[in-house]
């Protein structure tokens, strides 16, 4: 049985005394909010924090509405809230199914939006209990030196495993951190790092507050496409966001194409806007963006299936993605 | 540090003191006797411990009791109603959705949930609801086949 450490659990009342509690603890202190990753991790040795602080019954972080500026996601409302919700199913069902997609209906009722926007990254040598790990003799990522699955790497390479990210960062939502210092609106896509360990901008010390997806998303086409062993429930090994506007000529206004487990970050495919905006979108232009994100995909041997496999599929559900929201469905 | 904690558990109003850290699934199994809810991988994966908690199936290994001041917590055992076992675990005993039993009682929750829902659900709504539930004995035939029998008990019971 995996049992959980001691640690001492602050319950703030509000949103300024967790951050202070956050800037006062400093590094010995973890966020969680539904816990779904954060427990199991420190049943494992993978997190070690004295301190958690939690963000559980937090009422700034809840409702989601609609404002003059675009659709307001508090960050502690649940994943089913957030896929069931009238309005992201609506307008955003690539948002709604990213959400569905993640792990399990229990954990669903937990887990939040927050959690999953910025949950850990993921790496077969390290998401394992602590005796597998000091049997392998840990890695970079935790209590270890060297990254096993490169070990010339100077970074770590466990990668970006959040559904819901690619989707929001597709959709050009911001993120709103809250700290002692104030608070602040940052484009989620700038709040991520190529680097398994150190995968977020985000200070230390902020805590966020939600996901505002902007009012000029809405109307725009939106789709998620996952590749994962299992249906019922499981990590993606792939995952590709895709939005898209096109006006009543055929014209493409506005593209975007987000990769997710294909680095330690979400990974943006420049040629999606770069290609198909101002442009009648065609079956080649598509294979030509499926082309140039198979080719900034860099799956490693360090999760479920072949990374060759991965890398190929990055191309195939690019495409898929692309030609169902440009109305040119194929089957292949 | 330990807390006062006020909690209905299986409808009766409890009150107790634990440690903040303490885990949802050892206070039920350890403090309170009831054992009915299984602990299987401990990490969320199986779903053998799922309890409601607000009306909400959750998995009470990932659940700490410092947060349930207040909560609503319906286990296996207050499945029960009244003296009479409920439909779904009616289903499971008449068409052999049990094997080895341990995964039993999560997926009886989440089989109740389900129905409580979506009386009428399809095969495939079936196993979505059940994703989060690992049988390593069944093959999960019997149990599907369980809940749509279940199913039909309350429906008809309705009807009556």
């Amino acid at each position: 049985m995996l049992r959980l450490p001691e640690f001492n659990y602050i319950q703030p009342r509000s949103l300024k005394q967790a951050t202070k509690a956050l800037a006062d603890l400093g590094a010995d202190a973890m966020l969680v909010a539904g816990g779904t990753d954060v427990y199991p991790k420190m049943k494992r040795g993978q997190f070690t924090p004295r301190h958690l602080i939690s963000l559980r019954g937090l009422r700034e972080l809840k409702g989601i509405r609609d404002s003059k500026e675009g659709l307001w996601i508090g960050a502690g409302e649940s994943l089913t809230t957030v896929s069931n919700h009238r309005l992201i199913a609506k307008h955003f069902p690539a948002l709604a199914h990213a959400a569905e997609s993640v792990s399990t209906p229990q954990l669903r009722n937990m887990g939040t939006i927050g959690g999953n926007v910025f949950v850990d990254t993921r790496c077969n040598y390290y998401d394992q209990t602590f005796f597998w790990r000091q049997a392998v003799g840990f890695c970079m990522k935790k209590d270890g030196q060297i990254c096993l699955v490169a070990p010339g790497s100077s970074k770590c390479l466990a990668i970006a495993s959040s559904d819901t990210s690619p989707v929001l960062v597709s959709l050009g939502a911001e993120a709103v951190l809250v700290s002692r210092q104030g608070e602040r609106r940052v484009k989620l896509g700038e709040l991520y790092r190529d680097d398994g360990i150190d995968y977020s901008t985000k200070a230390k010390d902020e805590v966020l507050k939600g996901l505002l997806i902007p009012k000029e998303a809405l109307g725009r086409r939106n789709v998620y496409l996952k590749l994962r062993r299992r249906g019922s429930f499981d990590f993606p090994i792939l995952g590709v966001a895709a939005t898209m506007d096109i006006d009543e000529r055929g014209e493409c206004r506005y593209a975007s194409v987000v990769l997710t487990a294909v680095a330690s970050a979400p990974k943006i495919v420049p040629e999606a806007s770069t290609l198909l905006q101002g442009k009648k979108v065609t079956k080649e232009l598509i294979d030509t963006v499926a082309d140039a994100a198979a080719k900034i995909s860099h799956p490693l041997d360090n999760a479920d299936m072949d990374y060759w496999y991965r890398k190929r599929m990055a191309k195939v559900y690019t495409r898929r993605a692309l030609e169902s929201l440009a109305g040119l469905d194929s089957s292949a | 540090m330990k807390k006062k904690i006020q909690l209905t558990l299986n409808g009766k109003s409890t009150s107790i003191e634990v440690p903040n850290h303490r885990l949802l699934l050892d206070l039920l199994r350890d403090e309170i006797g009831l054992t009915g809810t299984k602990e299987g991988c401990g990490t969320g994966d199986c779903g053998a411990c799922t309890v409601y908690l607000n009306g909400k199936p959750v998995n009470s290994c990932l659940v700490l009791s410092g947060e349930l001041d207040g909560a609503d917590i319906v286990t296996i055992e207050g499945l029960k109603i009244g003296p009479e076992l409920h439909p779904v675990q009616k289903a499971f005993i008449q068409d052999g959705g049990a094997q080895c039993g341990y995964c039993t009682p999560g997926m009886l929750m989440m089989s109740k949930a389900l129905l409580d829902e979506n009386p009428n659900p399809t095969e495939e709504e079936i196993r979505y609801a059940l994703s989060g539930n690992l049988c390593r004995c069944t093959g999960y035939a019997k149990i599907i086949q369980a809940v749509q029998d279940a199913a039909v008990m309350i429906r008809n019971k309705h009807v009556q």
